[in-house]
């Protein structure tokens, strides 16, 4: 493991796993967040991302693997000796001590005898200055989890990690908050570690996002690449909606694939394309729904040449302001999504319209058909 | 029928206050007759307002020195159920261990057990061990019932607390026992008090476990008891009336007092 | 007590890794429960195994005791206070039962309709219990008194002359009969059912009312068909605490009754602290224990409230 002073500050996970009984929750994994960095991991409830957390944190014990800070082994250290901290889910203030005492505990236990300073600048900062003699529970949601972050900031830890801090918030103030934490981060340039299983929450906020899912990292990248490019079904769905369409590999043309699909043909850059191709074979198609453009039937001869389409009938639209999200039926799958913006409405696409789906290949990606369809979807997630 | 309409929907708090009357009624005649005066050695018809009683409340021969016997034993059993309570608590509620389930039943007897049955044996067992009763094995006997509902007490506080609590502690800096004294011990505290304070009004206002295993020492209850065959003094009425406003004011206090803060920290 | 059966830690025959014994405090637990449990056994546990064999053994005081395997002890015994039980668990029921008759409202008052009065009417409810029980219980030789407004009032609406012909009373007294034995009893215990009838009354969202109003419920079904069934297990709890401390009381008896309303807990009192008879009196509580855990474990099993203990 090479060791160079540019990363002093990383967080390297080795071989971590945890397992409880003959339950693994998460399986032996190999992460490194950047000095610096706002790192997401994203899942549903169950897929070990908590865990991973708790583990840096040292709340718990990994059965196998190292947790490095930089150039510390801190795998055996307990939690009150990691220079980490934590802003716990719901966030476990201190019922019995005042706004100031919850912020200055670090401090106090670390032995700092005058920390009046510190904590009214902090609690300025998270602009609870008029609250520092108020209990935990005279305070809302919101102001709840300013005093958690003000309470691990104080200690300036290497890491913050953040275990679903926004979950307990109202969608309005967790917009609020998501810009606020991404303000702070920015301001003190600590590495955020962030556990979430809110995708746009996961998107806006970090710079680099690790999908979790089954104890398992499913793919780790910028929130543009996660979106653009998924390796899986499962980030397909899960992040965002997709249209997947099962094809089968005809020929290749240069760098592209084209596809068969119910008699259509379809395109796909090799680049694009996670899954084995040999001809023959099958590959999902994906497109994401705001990629795909909506052409009446009646005009389906000014589509530019070189775009993929299908056809379909409109099953359902709902307008929503921005843009108006239609349900098509088409003879190569049911149910595909598609979004146009609001900007010239079409009068005649309404439910049972006949229409032409087209997009750029370009835009299209290819997943390995061997996966799930439906993994990472809402259904299967409840499941 | 509007007369019974009202009635009808207020029959639950007529039937409430009725037996909350039933409850009082019986501290109200022991705080009447305090002021009494009677003519014979017992303290049951009501003769003429006095308060010779309350200007001279130990002018019977032994009372008070019972009361005072009867502190100390409460001070004590409850001293010492609240820390062996505590303790099989916080064992009970935050670890797994083996024999879980015989230490529940051992905690659960105690309080399924007649209290006639508990005294018996305890007396038959130091009387096998010759041991001399008195002070001491009313004080060992008084720890072993208080036990059990100080842990029951204490038990409910420490469940309800979050875990993540001690957890946020230990990512603060706070080892073990900077975590214990700092943030479990002051949220577990009311669970405490409330079973100190349970533990306390038990010992203090036991009688049969005591009868059985006090030797000739005598109890603030074994002397009421004594009394209630030899003469009740009207000092009894005194005591009993004392301690009933004693324990009201006290609540009232505690309760305006909390109040007063709550209001003025909001 | 399933956890009696908790599988060992795995001992780990082929760690893979090396794996740091870092579970600190393994023994903790154990040291926590060491002193206090040590003294339930010692004082709770030992003593009735001394009293199982007291029970069974003969003699007498001068020549001491031997154990003789004497189980007649508890034949005679039973054969000669076998009304003293029957009595008491018939004392205890009616208390119980009347317990729950009048705690049932008050409960219901604090829980739902005190509004601001609820504080205070809890403190009116704990307060007593700090004036001693003894003091109490006198008080109500008092109020029962044979030239007192109570027995006044009942003789003169007749009603002494149907709990005489009921036997609960005997002629124009109240005291020292039965009727008096079980209103002290009744007194005595009816906080120990309140406050687990209001615990778990408390509990009951409000809303439930208001839901099963809205689906056609009259109040009276509401309660029967919601409040009740969900306050099932503060009625357990309360029975319990209220029926085994009547069921060996000797307090209430001695007090308020006469030698026609003995309870078992004066033959044991007698017994032991006078008579002297320690086989008899161990085996009369052995026997008093036993019927009771049996009833318990009956009715606990019955209301499907095992979860309670």
């Amino acid at each position: 493991m090479k060791t160079t002073p540019d990363n002093s500050g990383d967080v390297r996970l080795s071989g971590i796993s945890k397992t409880y009984g003959s339950f693994t929750a998460v399986h032996p994994l190999d992460l490194t967040v950047p000095e610096g960095s706002f790192f997401a991991l994203l899942g549903a409830s169950g897929c070990g991302k908590t865990t991973t957390l708790r583990m840096i944190a040292g709340l718990e014990e990994p059965t196998t693997g190292t947790v490095r800070l930089g150039d510390q082994d801190v795998t055996n250290l307990p939690p009150y000796k990691r220079p980490v901290n934590t802003v716990f889910q719901s966030y476990a203030l201190f019922p019995h001590l005042d706004i100031f005492e919850n912020v200055a505990f670090g401090l106090r236990r670390r032995g700092i005898k005058s920390v009046k300073k510190q904590v009214e600048d902090m609690l300025e900062l998270v602009q609870l200055g008029e609250q520092a003699r108020k209990r935990p529970h005279q305070l809302s949601g919101g102001q709840q989890q300013r005093v958690a972050v003000a309470r691990a900031l104080i200690n300036h830890p290497r890491v913050l990690l953040l275990d679903e801090p926004l979950g307990a918030l109202d969608l309005k103030l967790r917009r609020q908050m998501q810009l606020e934490l991404k303000r702070i981060q920015t301001e003190v340039g600590i590495t955020f570690v962030h556990v979430t299983h809110d995708q746009e929450e996961a998107m806006t906020m970090a710079d680099t996002v690790a999908v979790m899912n089954g104890g398992r990292v499913e793919q780790l990248g910028s929130p543009a690449d996660l979106y653009e490019n998924p390796q899986s079904t499962f980030v397909a769905n899960f992040l965002g909606t997709s249209n997947l369409i099962e094809a089968e590999v005809d020929t290749k043309n240069g760098d592209d694939i084209v596809l068969k699909a119910a008699g259509g043909k379809l395109v796909l850059p090799q680049a694009r394309c996670s899954a084995p191709t040999t001809a023959g074979g099958r590959v999902l198609v994906g497109i994401r729904p705001e990629k795909i453009s909506l052409t009446h039937a009646d005009d389906a001869g000014r589509i530019p040449e070189g775009r993929n389409r299908l056809t379909g009938k409109i099953a359902d639209a709902s307008f929503i302001g921005v843009s108006t999200q239609y349900v098509i039926d088409s003879p190569v799958c049911d149910g595909l999504a598609v979004y146009v913006q609001n900007v010239e409405r079409d009068g005649r696409l309404v439910p049972g319209a006949d229409v032409v789906l087209h997009w750029s290949p370009a835009h299209t990606f290819g997943l390995d058909a061997a996966q799930r369809i439906d993994a990472g979807t809402e259904e299967e997630v409840a499941a | 029928m509007p007369f019974v309409n009202w009635l009808k929907r207020r029959l639950v708090v007529i039937a409430g206050l009725l037996t909350l009357a039933y409850l009082l009624l019986p501290n109200i005649v022991v705080t009447v007759f305090s002021f009494n005066q009677p003519k014979g050695r017992f303290n049951y018809e009501w003769q003429q307002f006095s308060t010779a009683a309350w200007k001279d409340p130990c002018g019977v021969a032994d009372m008070c020195g019972s009361l005072s016997i009867s502190l100390q034993i409460a001070v004590w059993a409850t001293v010492g159920a609240t820390i062996l309570g505590t303790m099989i608590s916080f064992a009970l509620v935050r670890y797994r261990f083996r024999a879980r389930g015989a230490v529940n039943s051992l905690i659960f007897l105690p309080m399924a057990m007649p209290e006639v049955v508990m005294a018996a044996s305890l007396l038959t067992l130091f009387l096998n061990m010759g041991a001399q009763l008195g002070f001491w094995t009313i004080l060992i006997a008084h720890i072993m019932f208080c036990l059990s509902f100080v842990v029951t007490a204490v038990k409910a506080r420490v469940m309800s607390m979050d875990p993540r609590l001690e957890e946020a502690a230990r990512d603060l800096y706070a080892g073990p026992v900077q975590t214990f004294l700092r943030v479990t011990l002051p949220i577990a505290a009311p669970g405490i008090a409330a079973g100190a304070l349970l533990s306390f009004a038990l010992s203090f206002d036991d009688f049969i476990i005591t009868n059985f295993n006090a030797g000739s020492t005598v109890t603030f209850p074994m002397f009421v008891w004594g009394s209630a065959q030899r003469g009740t003094p009207v000092q009894i009425n005194v005591i009993g009336t004392a301690m009933f406003l004693v324990a009201v004011f006290f609540v009232l206090t505690s309760m305006v007092v909390g109040n007063r803060r709550n209001k003025h920290k909001a | 007590m399933s956890t009696l059966t908790e599988a060992p830690p795995p001992l780990a025959p082929a760690a893979p890794e090396k794996k740091p014994p870092r579970r600190r405090g393994r023994f903790t637990p154990y040291w926590l429960l060491l002193p206090g449990i040590l003294w339930l056994i010692v004082f709770f546990a030992l003593p009735m195994v001394y009293q199982a064999s007291t029970s069974v053994q003969q003699g007498s005081l001068e020549e001491g005791y031997k154990v003789t395997w004497h189980f007649a002890t508890y034949w005679d015994a039973l054969a000669e206070y076998w009304p003293q039980f029957l009595r008491s668990v018939f004392y205890a029921a009616a208390a119980t039962v009347l317990c729950l008759l009048l705690g049932y409202p008050l409960a219901y008052l604090i829980a739902f309709r005190a509004g601001r009065w609820k504080n205070l009417i809890m403190i009116l409810v704990i307060a007593p219990f700090f004036t001693s029980f003894l003091i109490r219980t006198l008080a109500w030789k008092t109020i029962l008194a044979d030239n007192g407004v109570v027995v006044h009032t009942l003789n003169s609406l007749h009603v002494l002359d149907l709990t005489d012909w009921l036997g609960w009373t005997a002629g124009d007294r109240v005291l020292a009969t039965p009727l008096a034995v079980v209103c002290g009893l009744t007194y005595n215990f009816l906080p120990f059912m309140i406050l687990p009838l209001y615990t778990s009354l408390e509990r009951i969202d409000g809303r439930l009312h208001e839901a099963a109003g809205d689906l056609y419920a009259r109040p009276w079904t509401t309660f029967r068909k919601v409040t009740f069934p969900l306050s099932m297990p503060g009625v357990v709890s309360g029975t319990l605490l209220t029926f085994i401390p009547a069921a060996g009381d000797y307090v209430n008896a001695e007090l308020l009754g006469s030698t026609d309303t003995r309870m078992i807990g004066n033959v044991i009192q007698t017994q032991f602290l006078r008579i002297l008879d320690y086989p008899t009196a161990a085996a009369l509580s052995f026997i008093l224990m036993a019927a009771i855990l049996a009833m318990v474990t009956f009715y606990i099993r019955r209301s499907g409230t095992e979860d309670l203990v």
